[in-house]
């Protein structure tokens, strides 16, 4: 067992871990944080994205050890004091989502997108995407979503 | 107790009415009626906790002492299991119950075939071999690893064409035939291909596609005393309880299904499967609770698929288009056992869609040594559709008709299996005109290839079911503040379902949605509903609801008639205020009634009621795409697809296009680069991941318009609702196969159409490439 500290929406964190621990268990089975989820075992499909260190990073593709000393925000540490993020209201708004598996994923990756790009087009909010899967909604009502936000009208 | 009238069968034969539920006498939407919360986009009711990370999976669910399972899998495509020794398994630190053919119960027998729980013949790579439950995944995993077994293998059969040799290995002692083969024929078909004075004769190969739902399939159990709690990812409450309770010994009662929401599941949760019982079993035997999700492998393997096929098509024509006949052989590949559920109905579109006297199929099912089929997004028809509409295409070409012509001419108004009306007659026409015409079909002028890249287009067709039927029950509840509880049994797989029944009880009862909450998803909480499967959420539960919100609206007005001293039918609500009909002043709020009420509560019931008996109830859709194939690189790019389905009265504008558009993207999926590839030497499946199992990403996606097709059905139910979950997928593929041959003048009769067929294609038929403008016929047009 190894001990991490880290700092999870904006709380101290300290547990002791196993090495192997991935972050995503981390999250979902240490500290029932279980918005964000999973679906492969191979890092391709993004439903697992949290924001680390100010990047959106696949959580299933980091040991929790790894994330010692980080400050990781999840989809439950997004919305601030009841205020929905731009982004999640839009996606609520524009139908971005059906069963809602990929949503917390999706969110994660595509506020990161826009912030580190506020401008951006349809192109590359479809490229920015490219690796968050949806099985569901066709990927349509996600971009527009996304393209709402970066068009201000979010929230 | 208001009344429904059911048909019950006695000896087998005399049918006698009872009667349960109250459904005749309703009102009915008729075209004319104006909406307030009916047809308007509506965001999603539980959007809020879907975009929080707060909906609750399954998987989500955290109880105490809970341990996690996992399973032992067959590495072998067909063996037996000599010996299974999984001592040094428990006694590993943290391991808590372990169950395989050593010790699970031996009368729970699985599938059709009634093979046990964990059986001794393993028949396809991921069988289940034993089930370990620890205190976490780690250590679950970790004991799989340290239990022997001693597996004999035996020979085994992965190729269908292989399967059917008489020397075949057998997958099930009665051998590789599911069963006879499934014969319709109406007139005399092999006269109809005589009288033709073209024929098309041609083999059409479909492969085997995993659903992969983003949320594998899995549950969380716990069995306490003689209480069985499953949060289960399922679109079927009901039928888990009923199987598993029968499975287990259980009385009904004694066992509780929750879904609060699911990942996805396109037809591969509409039955429990293994690891649910596995999962109580487990639960049962170590006294905690238990979680058991699959992985994504696991659930390449061992969770369903969409049966392969080979369907052989003729279809023979008079000179001016009219189909003289129509025959398919096929054959579905189930894998190596059947499930149950939704069957894979390949033959029927072949007896439905067009008019023709002559029809002949023979369907048969074939076992292979693989994973199990199951029902998926329109079981049978995406496969029939991928065939029957390029072959009519191919037909079209033959004739130099005008695809579209060629279909206007053998339009069906009727129901020519059972000889009775369709109860929309023309919706196929309608889809037919809105797609065209939102797409430029007649006027389209194809560019001037630019390098390699050809430009084409195509239009492909379907039927389906999807008009909802009885039982399904709904409880409407007035609150004394004039809030509202709809209470049913039924689920919301993804689709929305809680936000279109807010809508049907929003609108009846004449009060914003805001005022609305719908409790759906334990068995324990809700009347009975059916599996969410076939298109039928909305158009089965909606009724019931529209029925319950009617009666809790007769009493409710009763009660008001009294207060203002009128009569109730003087008596309308309009957004939350009972009024007087032209006393604008004589009014009351809907909360004053039921606050005067209160604590007692004004509770409607309502039944689905029965279908038209004397109507065929249908849904009809029509796609057009153009795309762009490169010749060079063999990659073909779809560009954009129009869609028009019908569906009924469209009760949330956005949730039909939402369909839609998931829809479109699975069957661009399954047109060209979803396909489970298995090894036929060894068995292995070599992309039971989302790695190398491409289901499509947001670069795959077209341009995608939906046209509303708002047609209200009365023969289906008084809400003019009819399905809209699976159809969107049917007609892309082959469309998008026509338009492949429109631009390069290459038929690609496999799918996936995979590049290395397009291009082995294309160096067979270098010649085609010349023509660097295959012709789109424009001649008789209709
Ligand atoms: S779980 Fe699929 S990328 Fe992390
Ligand atoms: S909404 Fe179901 S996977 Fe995206």
């Amino acid at each position: 067992m190894t001990q991490v500290s880290l700092t999870v929406n904006g709380s101290p964190v300290t547990r002791e871990v196993e090495p192997r621990l991935l972050l995503v268990d981390f999250l979902r089975d240490t500290l029932g944080l279980t918005g964000t989820n999973i679906a492969c075992d191979t890092s391709q499909c993004g439903a697992c994205t949290i924001h680390m260190d100010g990047m959106a990073v696949k959580s299933c593709t980091v040991l929790a050890v790894q994330a010692d000393g980080s400050t990781l925000t999840t989809i439950e540490g997004l919305a601030t004091n009841g205020v929905l993020n731009p982004m999640q209201q839009a996606f609520w708004d524009q139908h971005g989502l059906q069963c809602g598996f990929c949503t917390p994923g999706m969110i994660m990756a595509a506020t990161k997108l826009v912030e580190n790009n506020p401008h951006i087009t349809e192109a590359e909010i479809r490229h920015g995407l490219e690796g968050n899967m949806c099985r569901c909604t066709g990927y349509q009502n996600i971009v527009n979503a996304v393209a709402q936000v970066a068009a201000g009208k979010g929230g | 107790m208001p009344i429904q009238h059911i048909k019950v069968l006695r000896n087998g034969t005399d049918e006698e009415e009872l009667k349960v539920v109250e459904t005749t006498g309703l009102p009915t939407w008729d075209a004319d009626t104006k909406f307030t919360v009916v047809g308007r986009p509506q965001s999603r009711l539980e959007g809020l906790e879907k975009v929080t990370g707060r909906a609750r999976y399954s998987y989500d669910v955290r109880l105490s002492g809970q341990l996690y399972a996992a399973v032992l899998r067959s590495p072998y495509p067909h063996a037996r299991i000599r010996h299974i020794d999984t001592t040094k398994a428990e006694q590993l630190p943290g391991v808590h119950a372990i169950l395989s053919s050593a010790n699970a119960p031996d009368d729970i027998t699985w599938y059709e075939e009634k093979s046990k729980l964990f059986d001794k013949t393993l028949r396809f790579i991921g069988d289940e071999v034993a089930a370990v439950a620890a205190e976490s995944e780690e250590f679950a995993q970790d004991a799989l690893r340290l239990i022997e077994v001693a597996y004999e293998p035996l020979p085994f059969v992965i190729e269908v064409e292989a399967a059917l040799q008489p020397d075949a290995p057998r997958v099930h002692d009665k051998g590789n035939r599911v069963d006879e083969p499934t014969i319709y024929e109406r007139g005399n078909a092999a006269a109809g291909l005589r009288e033709a004075d073209v024929v098309i004769e041609q083999t059409y190969t479909t492969q085997t596609a995993v659903h992969n739902s983003l949320e594998p399939h899995g549950c969380t159990a716990f069995w306490e005393g003689d209480q069985l709690t499953l949060w289960e990812s399922t679109q079927g409450i009901f039928e888990t309880r009923e199987q598993v309770a029968e499975k287990l010994g259980l009385p009904e009662h004694h066992v509780r299904v929750v879904k609060e929401h699911m990942g996805g599941g396109f037809g591969s949760k509409q039955v429990p499967w293994k690891q649910t019982v596995i999962a109580a079993l487990l639960s049962k035997q170590s006294g905690h609770p238990v979680q058991l999700m699959l992985d994504r492998e696991a659930e390449n393997l061992a969770a369903g698929n969409r049966n392969a096929t080979v369907q052989r098509v003729r279809l023979g024509a008079k000179r001016d288009g009219t189909l003289t006949a129509i025959l398919a052989d096929i054959q579905v590949v189930v894998g190596a056992y059947m499930v149950g559920g939704e069957a894979s109905e390949v033959n029927g579109m072949y007896e439905r869609l067009y008019r023709c006297p002559n029809v002949r199929t023979e369907q048969i099912g074939v076992y292979i040594n693989a994973g199990p089929c199951v029902a998926f997004r329109a079981p049978g028809h995406v496969e029939a559709a991928f065939a029957l509409e390029a072959a009519m295409d191919e037909l079209a070409r033959a004739l130099q008709l005008d695809p579209l012509t060629l279909r206007n001419r053998n339009y069906s108004e009727i129901d020519q299996k059972k000889e009775k009306p369709l109860s929309m007659p023309n919706a196929l026409q309608v889809c037919y005109e809105r797609a065209t015409a939102a797409f430029g079909w007649q006027t389209y002028q194809r560019p001037a290839p630019t390098g390699p890249k050809r430009r084409g287009i195509g239009i492909a067709a379907h039927e389906w079911g999807g008009s909802g039927q009885p039982p399904a029950y709904a409880w409407i509840k007035l609150n004394g503040d004039g809030t509202v509880d709809v209470v049913t049994g039924t689920q919301d797989i993804g689709t929305g379902a809680r936000t279109g029944l807010a809508q049907v009880a929003a609108e009846v009862l004449g009060l914003p949605i805001e005022q609305i909450s719908v409790h759906l998803g334990d068995t324990a909480k809700g009347p009975y509903s059916p599996t969410s499967a076939g298109s039928s959420t909305q158009a089965s539960v909606g009724p019931a609801v529209f029925a319950a919100a009617v009666e809790a609206k007769r009493q409710l007005l009763e009660v008001a008639a009294k207060l203002l001293e009128e009569e109730p039918e003087r008596l309308e609500i309009r957004d939350g205020v009972v009024m007087v009909e032209g006393e604008p002043e004589n009014k009351l709020t809907v909360a004053e009634v039921t606050g005067r009420l209160a604590p007692h509560m004004i509770i409607g019931q309502g039944a689905r009621g029965p279908n038209a008996k004397d109507k065929t109830i249908r849904t009809f859709g029509a796609q057009c795409v153009e795309v762009e194939v490169d010749v060079e690189t063999g990659e073909i790019t779809v560009l954009r697809v129009v869609a028009a389905h019908d569906c009924g009265r469209i009760i949330n504008p956005t949730m039909v296009d939402s369909q839609v558009f998931g829809g479109i993207t699975q069957g661009v999926g399954f047109a060209l680069t979803e396909e489970r590839i298995v090894d036929e030497k060894r068995g292995l499946v070599l992309n039971a991941n989302l790695e190398e199992y491409k289901i499509p990403t947001v670069a795959d996606i077209p341009q995608m318009t939906n046209v509303p097709v708002n047609l209200p059905d009365l023969a289906a139910n008084p809400t003019g609702v009819k399905g809209i979950g699976e159809p969107p997928l049917v007609p892309t593929a082959p469309a998008i196969a026509n338009a492949v041959f429109d631009a390069i003048g290459v038929r690609l009769r496999h799918a996936p159409l995979s590049r290395r067929q397009l291009l082995a294609a294309l160096a067979t038929q270098a010649e085609s490439i010349d023509k660097s403008a295959p012709p789109h016929t424009q001649e008789g047009q209709s």
